[in-house]
């Protein structure tokens, strides 16, 4: 597993040219928003980076973004920074099983104590920690314990981001996000049910190069793949400003791919980058395939109203509760007014003529 | 909080409760109002006073009491201009239309956004406008109280947060969106137990009044 290559040897031992590798530094920098002149200073870095060692933990999850993953066509840049990092635990891409991979991972995290790139995908349930266990070890036990010699921590995927699927209510298992445990080590969010590859290699890339985690927004995401919300750059957004709507999904609003805001896209509070870099080498992605978006990236997102509900349209049911603020206010508005009813009836009732005469004799004593 | 959780909230509970006083308040304050009832009219009626009724919702929405229009012509110009701007955006934004269809079942076409900004922005300068009016002109001032001022603020706070979160100023629209529903949840709070009820009451004030006054008199 020790590979004292440089990233450059690697890569020329894979028969990439210089050429290639160039371009790959010019992909990842625009990826991320620099400046072309920080082109040749990735190129320098990643040229003189040794494998970094990378610990893989999965937790609370579904392995789809390991699919995500996987899923990148070879040779795309996502095979190559996986081809030099050095993955030395993955439960589900490693050969190795049972005590030879706790081995491989203990040896890793003892070797690289202090240096290592922590992943992590999953939440991690807190409720009772035997909910999910690896090898008789709990998540949380695991992630401690791992937590404590990495130097950075990647959250990859919501469920390990903002506590995911598991999180949503009820909340069975307690799943809480890795945030909620790891308070003194840096952790980056790369968020989505399952996040963009490129975007997971992007982050490893720009850790790489800099030797510290990209500019983050208020929830800890890098913001160069998560600054601009999918409505914004949507390019269906033009039929949102004119008016036009698919209302179902079969009409013919929806054969001219009109906006799918009505039939509950969550894109204008959804923070990623998929309708820029799409998906699957940039063939499609899920507006593009005629389904709004699910704001998968964003916390909170299985109980975010329904998926099929308009985000302007409330989460609770409002005739409801209006027909409780209906039902009361009737009730002590009628009583109210039967009171002031009864007050006026009584003043008149009680009401005493006075005569001329009474006033002058009152005068008069 | 995080902004998800805000919007979440905003879009749930806070607007359950918001909901639930809005319509409480108006509720009671309906009952209430109508069932004051009016002091027995011992004389002979001139006429039943329905027709003048509706009259007068006409005459006193302006245009035909030419003499008040033109003394108070700021104040008719821009109520007019200030109300349909706000209405435009409340009613003709598709996103709100969404709302309204889901809890009434029905919904109807909207307006694109560009003519719905035009109308937000419209509302916004004569809101402003009026305010200043307000602060300048020595009876509007003389005549206004506390309230009159809040009640303005909570007008205006919904139209500049939309106008904010379509175009997405200063902060990201997630937080936008939630601090522009809440400000709808505040003024749905407030608006029973202030000034903002004439959007209930203003008409059959309106009928009211004409009623009243068609009733008096004697017949030709």
């Amino acid at each position: 597993m020790a590979d004292d290559r440089t990233l450059a040897d690697i890569l020329r031992s894979q028969g990439i040219s210089r050429r290639g590798f160039l371009k790959f530094c010019a992909t990842t920098a625009s990826m991320m928003a620099l400046s072309p002149a920080m082109v040749p200073k990735i190129a320098e870095a990643l040229e003189n980076a040794k494998r970094p060692s990378v610990i893989w933990l999965s937790f609370q999850e579904c392995t789809g973004c390991t699919e995500s993953l996987t899923r990148s066509h070879a040779p795309t840049i996502e095979k190559l920074i996986f081809d030099v990092i050095s993955l030395d635990h993955h439960h589900t891409l490693m050969a190795a099983s049972g005590h030879a991979v706790d081995e491989a991972m203990q040896e890793a995290m003892k070797e690289n104590y202090g240096k290592y790139l922590l992943i992590v995908d999953g939440s991690i349930p807190v409720g009772n920690p035997a909910y999910s266990t690896i090898g008789g070890v709990s998540n949380l036990e695991m992630l401690k314990d791992a937590a404590k010699g990495a130097a950075a921590i990647v959250s990859v995927g919501t469920c390990a981001a903002f506590g995911g699927l598991p999180y949503a209510k009820p909340n069975p298992t307690g799943a809480v996000p890795v945030t909620e445990i790891i308070k003194d080590k840096p952790i980056i969010n790369v968020p989505g049910c399952p996040p963009i590859p490129v975007v997971i290699t992007g982050v490893l890339a720009q850790f790489l190069t800099f030797g510290k985690l990209p500019e983050m927004d208020e929830l800890g995401r890098p913001m160069a793949f998560f600054g601009k919300n999918i409505h914004d750059r949507c390019y269906r957004r033009p039929f949102y400003e004119r008016g036009e709507f698919a209302e179902t999904f079969d009409d013919e609003g929806a054969k001219k791919g009109w906006c799918l805001f009505k039939l509950g896209c969550k894109g204008p509070v959804t923070y990623n980058a998929c309708a820029t870099t799409k998906w699957n080498e940039g063939t499609s992605w899920p507006v593009e395939s005629g389904h709004g978006c699910l704001g998968c990236s964003q916390p909170n997102f299985w109980d975010m109203g329904g998926f099929y509900n308009a985000l302007s349209t409330p989460t609770i049911d409002i005739a409801k509760t209006a027909a409780v603020g209906l039902a009361a206010g009737a009730a002590i508005g009628v009583a109210a007014g039967a009171l002031n009813r009864s007050k006026k009836a009584k003043a008149a009732r009680e009401h005493e003529t006075v005569t001329v005469n009474d006033l002058e004799k009152g005068a008069k004593s | 909080m995080n902004s998800m959780d805000f919007l979440l909230w905003v879009r749930g509970p806070g607007l359950a409760i918001a909901s639930i006083i809005f319509v409480f308040g108006m509720t009671l304050r309906m009952f209430e109002i109508f069932m004051l009832g009016r002091k027995k009219n011992l004389a002979e009626l001139r006429s039943s006073g329905v027709k003048e009724g509706f009259r007068t919702i006409i005459t006193r929405s302006g245009g035909v009491d030419t003499y008040t229009t033109k003394r108070t012509m700021f104040t008719h110009i821009s109520g007019w201009v200030f109300h349909l701007g706000m209405f435009t955006a409340i009613f003709l934004l598709a996103p709100h239309i969404e709302l309204f269809k889901s809890f009434l079942g029905f919904g109807w076409p909207a307006l694109p956004t560009a003519i719905v900004d035009l109308a937000t922005v419209i509302a916004l300068i004569t809101l402003l406008a009026i305010l200043f009016h307000r602060l300048t002109s020595p009876v509007m001032r003389f005549l206004s109280v506390g309230q009159d001022y809040v009640v303005w603020a909570l007008t205006f706070l919904p139209l500049l947060t939309g106008y904010m979160t379509y175009h997405h100023l200063f902060f990201p629209y997630t937080w936008l969106l939630g601090i522009h529903i809440l400000s709808i949840c505040v003024l749905l709070v407030v608006f029973p137990f202030t000034k903002l009820t004439h959007a209930v009451t203003v008409f059959t004030s309106r009928w009211y009044n004409g009623y009243m006054a068609g009733q008096k008199g004697v017949k030709q």
